[in-house]
């Protein structure tokens, strides 16, 4: 580890769709590494002692190991290594804000690009899945059985990692193919779902049980699952799915969905392809997605695709505010979309049949900053002016369900409708239950979902365990 | 999957299936629905509980195929299975002994009236009963409708079975003749126009109405707001606040249009489906 070596500035570029032609299609934007650039990639690491990429990384991979390995060319070694604290870590090469995580805390970022950490462990993942998956050990059954309610990030993380520790543990999922938002919310372009079917399918090799079309807090609650079915803990991962509208007058206006909606038809019911598949959408010609964050983001680019001629960011701060992971925005930005800053429709209008014809917009000045940092968006008096538009998507952000919380005896819930549950251990108020990721914190990322669900899976073994003493 | 274990043809467009889900059936009440789906690129549908059985583990639905989806559910049989099938999805009628009820379906809306009148009924309500249909050929469970209800009152739109009018007509009638302090609630379920005409009657005289709205829906279990209406000028969403709401306060207008923001695109499956399509297009 010694030896001098010569410094690569710059991350190898990956190569990506024409912006021209993807906005036309519905297939991934980024490409991926080949073998020669990933090992090209992977040399750049400096392999430091301190390792402080991992600090980042809320699931704790162990980075530099891997890194070494994908210089070495033992791909096979590299993707074992990584599935020994990530079990979905071609999701998280692709959506995890790794300028905020891994890759922020790189040494060689200090000075120049960092070691493109997120890249390399799609590579992995992407060459394990091309040769289908390689088996995972597991350890001897426990005889405990846990419940995992809901099947996003969070709740398949949970699921993984107590399966591996010899537990029978069944998912609950509302919806009827699992993954949450993997599936419904982020677009085929940013994620393809056949990747996200493989993860999951590698999560039933571990002996995970994966039971749809099961609404718990309808077909059985969380207290039955406990009581009735001899489930000895649960694990909530329900999300924030409750969608935020703005309560503005015309908002129920014919061509007003929130962004869940909008994504969930075109994602997970695929009505892009309509009519081959059977659930429709309608796109206008002109676009607003009200917000400025990932789903903002995703909602903006997926109406271009639908053949709308312009699609619109309407955001009431400026770009520097915007919550939406930096390379999304860059893409949006050579897709073509438009950005409309410190604007914020207060009314929308409607056609003689229903439909949204226009918005009514303030704009806009950034005063002093509020609770969260940001500067706060204040409304310029007599800035009225119409945009027209015969969409929009509201994408402002996401509450936590209600369902589960509200039909759980005994179960404190925040100011927010979120769970309350220790950060460092995922324990409720009632014995027996945990949850994690956004159903507790609010709207946030894929990846603290599914840190959230490790420690959760850490907490709930040593409850089992500790029942068995 | 979900086993289809019955099948009965109402008419060539009203068909009843008994469907093998013991889960949904085990928490069901009256007034709950299901969203099912019938193969892998299928739609999610939302479809109101008729009927369930907790020991046989069964669901009744009752559809009137009235585009691509439920003509396909129309075209499987007893043996076939369901891909999708989830519930009991909404929040369940709100059942207590009001006094006199009045409860009225029009066409498929007998089915979902059904578990209501019953449950209302089991709740020592002295329960009316008004069904009809646009013709004698379309009206079903007449039967099951006199079973749950003291006095059942039964009209078609075109005079082909008992007597001339609609629903509302005999409603009217009813109130006219019994007074309208005598009748405490009055539910009705059908389609909008139905419904909103019931609720036009009825506020006239100040009787209090419950309705079960039918928007469009994708999840239906409130991640979305896809079936969102106004009521009372508030938003709420039918599949989790919902589907019974006060008719009196539901903004008819706004659900009308909001049900038919995909019509063409309905019309458009529904010719691919059954090969009227004349525009040359499609995959």
């Amino acid at each position: 580890m010694a030896e001098k070596k010569e410094i690569i500035p710059k991350k190898h570029p990956m190569p990506v769709q024409d912006p021209r032609e993807r906005i036309r299609n519905f297939n991934e934007v980024a490409l991926g590494y080949d073998e020669e650039t990933a090992v090209a990639e992977a040399k750049r690491c400096l392999q430091c002692k301190k390792e402080p990429c991992r600090q980042g990384c809320p699931v704790e991979v162990d980075i530099p190991a891997f890194i070494r390995m994908v210089a070495e060319r033992d791909f096979e070694g590299a993707i074992k290594k990584i599935k020994e604290k990530n079990a979905l870590p071609a999701v998280c090469g692709r959506v995890c804000p790794q300028e905020n995580q891994c890759e922020k805390y790189c040494t060689l970022g200090k000075k120049h690009e960092p070691v493109a950490i997120g890249r390399l462990e799609r590579f992995c993942a992407d060459w394990e899945l091309a040769r289908g998956v390689f088996p995972q050990e597991v350890a001897p059954p426990t005889g405990f059985k846990v419940a995992v309610v809901g099947s996003g990030p969070a709740g398949l993380t949970c699921a993984a990692d107590l399966a591996k520790l010899g537990h029978k543990v069944t998912v609950f999922e509302a919806l009827h193919v699992p993954g949450g938002v993997l599936m419904y919310g982020i677009p085929e372009f940013r994620l393809p779902k056949r990747v996200v079917q493989a993860e999951i399918d590698n999560l039933r090799n571990l002996g995970v049980e994966i039971v749809t079309n099961a609404v718990v807090g309808k077909f059985a609650t969380v207290d039955e699952l406990m009581e009735e079915e001899g489930y000895d803990a649960v694990f909530i991962g329900t999300g924030a799915g409750l969608p935020y509208f703005m309560n503005i007058p015309g908002e129920n206006s014919c061509g007003v969905y929130s962004a869940n909606e909008f994504l969930t038809r075109v994602n997970l019911m695929k009505a892009y392809l309509f009519p081959a598949w059977d659930t429709p959408i309608k796109v206008g010609r002109k676009v607003a997605v009200i917000g400025g964050g990932n789903v903002a983001m995703d909602a903006a680019r997926t109406a271009l695709r639908l053949g709308a001629e312009e699609s619109w960011i309407v955001y009431r701060r400026t770009e520097k505010e915007m919550p939406a992971r930096h390379e999304e925005v860059e893409n949006a930005k050579e897709e073509g979309i438009k950005f409309a800053f410190l604007t914020n429709p207060v009314r929308i209008l409607a056609d003689e049949h229903g439909w949204v014809k226009g918005m009514e917009c303030l704009r806009y000045e950034l005063g002093e900053p509020d609770e969260s940092g940001r500067r706060r968006p204040v409304p310029i008096p007599g800035s009225e002016f119409i945009m027209e538009v015969d969409t929009v998507v509201v994408a402002i952000g996401q509450a936590p369900n209600p369902l589960v919380p509200r039909t759980t005896r005994g179960l404190e819930i925040g100011k927010k409708g979120n769970i309350v549950a220790d950060p460092a251990t995922g324990a409720t108020s009632k014995p027996g239950v945990f949850a994690g990721g956004d159903v507790v914190t609010g709207a946030a990322t894929v990846i603290l979902a599914m840190g959230a669900g490790r420690i959760a899976a850490r907490s709930i073994h040593a409850y089992l365990m500790s029942k068995k003493a | 999957m979900f086993k289809i274990l019955e099948k009965e043809v109402f008419s060539p467009v009203i068909k009843k299936m008994v469907v093998e889900a013991p889960r949904v059936a085990r928490r069901c009440q009256a007034g709950q629905f299901v969203i099912l789906r019938v193969q892998e690129n299928g739609e999610r549908i939302p479809l109101t509980i008729a009927d369930f059985d907790r020991e046989k583990g069964t669901i009744t639905i009752v559809f009137q195929e009235v585009g691509k989806t439920t003509k396909l559910l129309g075209t499987l049989n007893a043996g076939d299975y369901i891909l999708d099938f989830v519930g009991p999805l909404g929040t369940p009628s709100h059942i207590e002994n009001f006094g006199t009820v009045v409860c009225v379906g029009g066409g498929v809306g007998i089915a979902p009236v059904f578990p209501i009148a019953r449950a209302l009924k089991e709740a020592g309500n002295y329960v009316i009963s008004i069904i009809g249909a646009r013709t004698k050929e379309l009206l079903f469970w007449e039967d099951r409708m006199r079973e749950v209800s003291d006095e059942l009152l039964v009209t078609t739109d075109d005079g082909s079975y008992v007597r001339k009018g609609f629903v509302t007509d005999v409603l009217k009638e009813l109130i006219e003749q019994r007074g309208k302090e005598n009748i405490n609630l009055v539910l009705a379920i059908g389609p909008q126009p139905m419904m909103r005409a019931c609720c036009k009657v009825t506020g006239e005289y100040g009787i209090k109405t419950i309705v079960s709205l039918n928007s469009l829906m994708v999840d239906g279990t409130g991640m979305c707001g896809c079936c969102r209406v106004t009521v009372g000028g508030q938003t709420r969403f039918v599949c989790v606040d919902g589907p019974e709401f006060d008719g009196h306060q539901v903004d008819w207008d706004i659900l009308a249009r909001r049900s038919a923001t995909f019509r063409q695109e309905e019309q458009r499956a529904l010719e691919l489906y059954t090969g009227q399509c004349k525009c040359g297009g499609g995959n």
